[in-house]
């Protein structure tokens, strides 16, 4: 079985008259799979993510994560957005502990192994390389060092799963480019399962084990490719005609559904 | 002069200005004293009265605040309950807002008949004209916590306890304290009514007893008293709004 299971899984959003954002969507992510989903804005991508963390639940269908069968919002998932969200009036460590105050598996201890919980984000901040900017406040940083805050926040507490919804899609293009690398490195490391919704067509490539294209709302998965290209991968691969050609083939895909 | 030395004198101009134009224009048009004194006048008055003034403004002051210090308590608790559920906040609002639309000068005959003169009407009626603002800044602060940050802590197996305490209360403090600023002001306006309706001290009821013997220029004086404890006050909780919250002003600190 799957680390993560969707079933024909539909979700329709405010009573039986509403939108129907999700329909028999299904699809199969291994452990340690790099999955990217991507589609034409508004196709229940994050839904379907939402649907994974537990924070939605579906309408008809089921989704198991780690085999069981997703009832309610799920415990330690980590999962980062668009917007930063760090809180203001904290340091940039102390907003990346957050996780850790209260967590159920964390909260208890948390006091007594502070110590060691600060060595812990310590090492994640200098992977990002945001360790000399600890003491910051979030105003202090840039929207790219924001981002990579709230890539460790959202990975301190050691999640088997990472949600990512278009985490970097309000980044400069040079600075996403960047951080692309920077979530590469942290997943061949610590290889953890991701989701990544996204609209870059590059980015999923780049990235991703598997890209799955998701059909105009209601959202359906409509094709699914396999990315071989060796790990790790730089930014000149996806220059070469290898890259380029599956970049055009999910192109395609996706016009097509546009004029659908 | 630098331009920060501007700004720091800019209020004390415009004050010495405001009382100038106000002196000038009484002797220019020759208003009578018991329409309207000169400042000079109002000040002799203070002067002349200032041990009255100050008793009776110390009155005031500490009924102000023991009111204010209720809303804040109040205010804040139930701020906290509208804010952190839909429920609440859909039960308990439009008896919030009906409630503040009651002129204040209304309850004060009942609050004696409930109470006695003296100082728990004024107590009362500067709380129950100060706490609306602290309820709607707590509540708006705390209900307007972004779904993203909502839906990472739930993820991670956060109880509504803990986003309440570690993100709600803490972003709702710059809206808190802001509220504090007007609270106060109000809290004055609040007990100098209830003293001016019925009371047997305070500024109010200075102010109303040298009106009724028409000694002008010394209500002028109790005004001015109370303006200027107004604007102490507010600067005190400005004051206090920069030091805890200020995550909030960014680089303006």
């Amino acid at each position: 079985m799957s680390f993560i299971g969707i079933e024909d899984v539909s979700l329709r959003y405010g009573g039986a008259d509403g939108t129907l954002a999700v329909q028999d969507c299904t699809l199969a992510i291994e452990r340690g799979e790099f999955v990217a989903l991507v589609g034409p804005s508004g196709c229940g991508k994050s839904t379907l993510l939402k649907m994974v963390s537990g924070l939605e639940l579906p309408s008809a269908g089921s989704v198991y994560l780690d085999g069981h069968e997703v009832a309610g919002p799920q415990h330690g998932i980590g999962i980062a957005f668009q917007n930063a969200t760090l809180l203001p009036w904290r340091t940039t460590l102390d907003n990346v502990l957050l996780p850790l105050e209260v967590s159920r598996e964390y909260r208890a201890s948390f006091r007594r192994n502070r110590a060691e919980h600060v060595e812990r984000a310590r090492g994640l901040l200098r992977t990002v390389g945001l360790d000399e900017f600890r003491e910051h406040a979030p105003y202090q940083l840039s929207g790219g060092m924001q981002q990579r805050a709230n890539l460790c926040r959202a990975l301190i507490h050691e999640p088997d799963l990472l949600l990512l919804d278009e985490p970097f899609a309000a980044l400069d293009a040079f600075t996403r480019e960047e951080l692309w690398g920077v979530l590469q490195q942290l997943f061949m490391d610590r290889r953890f399962t991701v989701i990544l919704v996204t609209h870059d067509l590059r980015e999923s490539v780049y990235l991703a084990d598997t890209v799955h294209v998701v059909s105009k709302r209601p959202g359906r998965i409509v094709k699914s490719r396999r990315i071989e290209l060796p790990r790790p991968r730089t930014l000149e691969m996806t220059f070469e005609p290898g890259f380029v050609d599956i970049v055009h083939e999910l192109r395609d895909a996706i016009s097509e559904i546009r004029a659908s | 002069m630098t331009d920060a030395t501007k700004q720091r004198l800019a209020p004390w101009i415009a004050t010495a200005a405001l009382f100038l134009v106000w002196e000038l224009a009484c002797r220019v048009f020759g208003v009578p004293e018991f329409i309207l004194p000169t400042p000079s006048a109002s000040f002799a008055a203070l002067f002349e009265f200032f041990d009255a003034v100050m008793f009776n403004a110390s009155f005031t002051l500490w009924v102000t605040l023991v009111g204010f210090a209720i809303a804040v308590v109040f205010g804040l608790a139930l701020g906290v309950l509208v804010g952190a559920s839909a429920l609440t906040y859909a039960a308990l609002y439009p008896i919030l807002i009906g409630f503040n639309a009651i002129p204040k000068v209304a309850i004060v005959p009942i609050l004696v008949i409930w109470f006695g003169i003296g100082a728990v009407p004024a107590i009362l009626t500067a709380f129950l004209i100060s706490f609306f603002p602290i309820v709607v800044n707590v509540a708006t602060g705390i209900a307007t916590l972004e779904p993203e940050l909502k839906d990472v802590l739930r993820s991670l197996g956060a109880r509504p306890m803990d986003i309440l305490l570690k993100v709600g209360l803490p972003r709702s403090m710059p809206y808190f304290f802001a509220s504090l600023k007007v609270a106060v002001t109000l809290a004055f306006v609040g007990s100098i009514i209830s003293e001016t309706i019925a009371g047997n001290r305070g500024i109010g009821y200075l102010m109303m007893q040298a009106s009724s013997s028409f000694r002008v220029p010394l209500v002028f004086a109790g005004l001015i008293v109370v303006a200027v404890m107004g604007v102490g006050m507010y600067a005190v909780f400005a004051y206090i709004e920069r030091r805890m919250t200020g995550w909030a002003f960014r680089g303006q600190a």
